[in-house]
């Protein structure tokens, strides 16, 4: 992943994915460019006159390198390895270049545009991942789809349709255990079977890329860093339930995610790799990209469904199921993003290996973004299972100032706090969910000790007075009241019977709203109350 | 959802009294009170018309602005039906006192129940401004002509509160008449019970209609 | 046509297979409250009032909304449902501005009925006071958008009976409302036929004919039904 085994010729690897183009990442690219230029010919332009006294130095722009906390990042893979490099400014790229070259007058750590910039590769938050869904990011051009081919991608696609039945790809899927990343954790080859099980017609396969927790940014990571691998898992899934049309639902929010995904699709088609008669097969698919509006509950599958038809974007009832009654009332499949981009490497290398990393009934990987009081914020990638200690506090490195974590939340809105005593949870759907809290899409939000619990379940209920779609009573009118009754505890303190109105409250809303954004809305205060109980009647004037 | 604790708790000898009370035992001690309302609960009251001679026999009514002159809200209450929001601060002073003294509070009509009409100006309350300032200025200044200034005197006109507010949401409630007015079949039905020391049902489109 | 049977609060009842659960509840001569429900427009599933507990179910389910299955087991009036119940409705009341001595539909109003029904005497969350409009620019009718409980049934009766589709839902969350044409004052809209069916189905006293004041409204919400029936069944007399 970031760490490539040694290479004779030299390359660098700058970081082009959002959390690095904020901290500086393209100033930067194009000052390495200038310099490789400037000093000999860069690899794209190597004329045939080039002196041989300089390598020709490669300079890619790739997707998230992970540790994105100290942007931004640059990988230079080398005979030594790789080097990791972080916060560099555009005004060290010349020095950097100089020691890639072997030219420079001081050695690497006496250079001063350059010392203490360089991170620890061998550090558990690399160390520790496991990267399948993110086996490209980071290494690949997603730009270029010649470097994706080159990385294996559309390699599953051609298999499958040359060698594999529909029915065998959804075997496959089903040995392999996964289940949805978008946070409900629906078993996926379930959901892949009954789509294609449904009476013989048009059929459509949608990818949710509506990405709207706060904090969370797993998928954009693979929209920026590896797209192609996304486009293979979703035509790898459009073959096994027969869809010949699909939509890319993307947040508006992520204009590079779309600007990436636009030039892939585009990329894909001139390949053959998408459109009429794939790879030579007789398949057919084409994908479009829909951007959304800026509506969280636009994530929620019926809403997402609506709004692609150009509705109003609310959620409906289900049944039907939109495996059942989807887009146009056609069977239509809808994934997240993580879970499509899971799909080659499991046909690649069987369910059964897949299904052998996890545990209990979480099988595989899990992307997670790391963020808060946090030493290290950035992207992981971990075996389903890992302790949340490994995570927050092995690779993540603990609070930042050294202090004690507090807790750490997870699921976004729709999720709970985890107290610190907890830590070795295992990340899975079932002991989340246990402990009141939930997977959710992979949002990790750590927090320190001077931060109030109430505080942080009252930000999460304005989230969903906010979000709410509005068309159901509880969701619309029960959230206002929600947090009506959570400032008034933070005011003055909760009184014993403010606390059992915001009990009750939340049991109300979470048994009687619509969808899952109203059913999940308690889910902070409640997981709060549990654990954090004492800090409700611990505001001023308590206990009046 | 600030669920009134039974009045047992509240008050538990008056309490006694005002479900046991009825023959033999010493009369049930009745009030009714004013707050910000029309007196339109008060005017529905008086329509019992030969109710009220019933009523009269059985109860003592030792606090009303429309059966009595005492001045002060007294103690050992047995039953209170309460009109009108809670508006000023006299208002807010009186539910306190009487939710001491009275065993049973009565929420007497809509305005006590919702704010209701009274209510209304709370509609005219935005961020960092409320309600009682802006129906104050334009009631006094805006409307006035150039000589028109706030009323302040301290002591004498009771001041605004900010919001207008249901009864509930100052003192425990423990019973609810809606209406508005609530009518004199409504409000017999509704004490007839108390008088008996029964707790009176409150179901069905004859009890709780509001409106 | 093939048949299923449930049993609704141990009561066993047959109904065609394709009924909802609202129908088998009604078959079994029982009720459960409802608002946005209404015969003759699809169903939307939104005021939650009609909740039911299934066996074995984790979820409660919309009875107007669902649809009912051989064998179900449901329960239409539990403690529960009766206590979310009366909480939809107190927030019903507590989101909107209604003042019901005042408003038009005094005495013919769906939600003062459900309030009566579930005994909601008070309301304990906190009235909210939100800021909203009154639309009298159409010659026949207008909307105080002060007494709109989100309901759409307005949006679907102009939509699936008149064909018209002068209303829609704008906004989210607390914010929402409804609107005619494209945001416009309901006068300008041309698509608007005057027919009144919305004023018909409305609930509560947020659409009205204008010569109606104070507790004059005459609604008719048996309407849609009616007029939806006698399309299918070419059926025109009643
Ligand atoms: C309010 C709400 C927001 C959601 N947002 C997303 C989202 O941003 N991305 C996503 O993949 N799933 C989201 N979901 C879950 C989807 O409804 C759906 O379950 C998921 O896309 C199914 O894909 P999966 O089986 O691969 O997880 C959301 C659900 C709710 C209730
Ligand atoms: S729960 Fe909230 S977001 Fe979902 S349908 Fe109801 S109002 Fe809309
Ligand atoms: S709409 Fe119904 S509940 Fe609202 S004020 Fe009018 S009568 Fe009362
Ligand atoms: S105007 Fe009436 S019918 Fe339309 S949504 Fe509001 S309450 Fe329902
Ligand atoms: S965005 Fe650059 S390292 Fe994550
Ligand atoms: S009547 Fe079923 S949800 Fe409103």
């Amino acid at each position: 992943m970031v760490a490539l085994p040694a290479r004779e010729r030299p390359q660098l690897r700058c970081c082009g994915a959002s959390g690095c183009r904020h901290a500086g990442a393209g100033p930067l690219l194009a000052a390495l460019r200038a310099a490789a230029a400037a000093g000999g010919p860069a690899a794209d332009d190597m004329s045939a006159g080039a002196s041989a006294a300089l390598q020709p130095l490669e300079v890619r722009s790739v997707g998230c390198l992970r540790l994105c906390g100290e942007g931004p990042l640059l990988a230079w893979d080398g005979p030594e390895g790789t080097r990791l490099f972080g916060g560099l400014a555009p005004a060290a790229a010349a020095a950097l270049v100089d020691q890639v070259r072997g030219v420079a007058s001081l050695p690497l750590a006496a250079d001063p545009a350059l010392a203490g910039h360089q991170l620890d590769l061998e550090q558990p938050f690399f160390r520790l991942q496991r990267p399948l869904v993110l086996e490209g990011c980071g290494i690949v051009d997603p730009e270029c789809i010649e470097a994706a081919l080159a990385h294996g991608s559309y390699a599953q696609l051609r298999r499958v349709l040359h060698e594999l039945s529909p029915e065998a790809v959804r075997e496959q899927v089903r040995r392999s255990g996964l289940r949805g990343r978008g946070g409900g954790g629906y078993p996926t080859g379930l959901k892949w079977d009954t789509v294609a099980l449904q009476p013989p017609g048009r059929r459509y396969v949608v990818c949710n890329a509506d990405e709207g927790d706060p904090g969370a940014f797993m998928d954009r990571s693979v929209l920026e860093g590896d797209p192609h691998r996304l486009l293979e898992g979703m035509a790898i899934a459009a073959y096994a339930v027969g869809a010949d049309h699909g939509y890319l639902y993307v947040r508006a929010e992520y204009p590079l995610a779309i600007e990436r995904l636009r030039l892939a699709l585009q990329q894909a088609r001139q390949q053959g790799l998408l459109g009429q008669g794939i790879a030579g097969s007789s398949f057919n698919l084409d994908l479009e990209v829909r951007v959304g509006a800026g509506a969280y509950v636009c994530g929620e599958e019926t809403a997402l469904l609506h709004s692609i038809q150009g509705q109003r974007g609310t959620p409906r009832t289900r049944p039907p199921y939109p495996a059942q009654a989807g887009l146009w009332g056609a069977p239509t499949l809808i994934n997240n993003v993580e879970t499509f981009a899971a799909v080659p490497v499991i046909l690649r290398e069987g369910g059964d290996w897949y299904a052998a990393i996890g545990s209990g009934n979480s099988r595989g990987t899990k992307v997670f973004s790391l963020s808060g009081a946090i030493r290290h914020t950035g992207l992981v990638e971990v075996p389903m299972g890992t302790s949340l200690r490994t995570v927050v506090e092995t690779m993540g490195g603990g609070d930042p100032d050294g202090g004690a974590v507090k807790a750490v939340q997870t699921g976004g809105p729709s999720g709970g706090c985890i107290p610190a005593a907890l830590l070795d949870t295992p990340v899975d759907f079932e002991s989340l969910l246990a402990l009141g809290s939930m997977m959710g899409s992979g949002g990790m939000v750590v927090i320190g000790q001077g931060t109030a619990m109430p505080e942080v379940a009252r930000h999460f209920m304005a989230f969903s007075v906010n979000e709410s779609c509005g068309k159901c009573v509880p969701c619309r009118a029960g959230t206002v009241q929600l947090l009506a009754l959570l400032d008034r505890c933070l005011e003055r303190g909760a009184t014993a019977a403010d606390l059992e109105a915001l009990e009750a409250l939340c049991a109300m809303v979470k048994a009687t709203s619509l969808c899952g954004l109203g059913q999940a809305a308690p889910n902070p205060v409640l997981s709060t109350l549990r654990h954090f109980r004492q800090e409700y009647s611990a505001a001023p004037g308590a206990g009046r | 959802m600030t669920e009134a604790p039974l009045p047992a708790q509240a008050h538990p000898q008056a309490q006694s009294s005002a479900l046991t009370g009825g023959q033999g035992r010493p009369r049930l001690r009745l009030a009714t009170v004013w707050l910000a309302g029309c007196s339109g609960c008060h005017m529905s009251f008086l329509d019992l018309d030969e109710f009220l001679f019933e009523l009269a026999e059985a109860v003592e009514i030792v606090y009303s602005p429309v059966a009595s002159d005492t001045k002060i809200y007294p103690e050992q209450v047995d039953v209170c039906l309460v009109e009108g929001a809670v508006a000023n601060v006299d208002n807010l002073e009186l539910a306190l006192t009487l939710r001491q003294r009275t065993a049973l509070v009565i929420s007497f009509g809509d305005c006590a129940i919702s704010a209701n009409v009274p209510g209304l100006r709370n509609l005219f309350s935005a961020p960092g401004r409320d309600s009682a300032r802006t129906v104050l200025e334009r009631g006094y200044l805006e409307l006035a002509d150039a000589s028109g200034q706030l009323p302040h005197a301290p002591g004498v006109v009771p001041e605004l509160l900010p919001r207008v507010l249901p009864l509930h949401e100052v003192i425990p409630v423990d019973l609810y008449l809606p209406g508005c007015p609530p009518s004199a079949e409504r409000i017999r039905a509704a004490i007839a019970p108390l008088l008996l020391g029964q707790r009176p049902l409150m179901e069905g489109a004859a009890m709780l209609r509001f409106g | 046509m093939s048949v299923i049977t449930l049993q609704v609060d141990g009561r066993d009842v047959a109904v065609p297979a394709g009924s909802t659960l609202l129908q088998a509840i009604r078959a079994a001569g029982l009720s459960v409250p409802t608002l946005c429900h209404l015969d003759g427009l699809d169903p939307v599933g939104a005021c939650r009032l009609c909740l039911v507990e299934v066996e074995g179910g984790q979820r409660l389910l919309p009875a107007c909304a669902s649809e009912a299955s051989e064998g179900q087991v449901i329960r239409t009036d539990t403690a529960q449902l009766q206590g979310y119940r009366r909480m939809a409705v107190e927030l019903f009341f507590a989101e909107g501005n209604h003042v019901c001595a005042f408003c038009v539909a005094n005495g013919q109003c769906e939600l003062q009925d459900v309030a009566v029904a579930v005994g909601m005497d008070h309301s304990r969350f906190p009235y909210q006071y939100p800021q909203r409009s009154v639309d009298a620019s159409h010659r026949h009718f207008s909307l105080d958008h002060n007494r709109c409980i989100l309901c759409t049934r307005c949006v679907r009766v102009c939509d699936q009976i008149e064909g018209a589709h002068v209303w829609d839902v704008a906004e989210r969350g607390s914010d929402c409302r409804i609107v005619a044409g494209l945001d416009q004052p309901w006068g300008e809209v041309e698509a608007c036929t005057s027919c009144g069916k919305c004023v018909d189905v409305c609930p509560t006293g947020a659409l009205y004919a204008n010569e109606d004041t104070t507790a004059e409204k005459h609604p008719h919400p048996e309407r849609a039904h009616q007029l939806r029936r006698a399309r299918e069944h070419q059926q025109w007399l009643r």
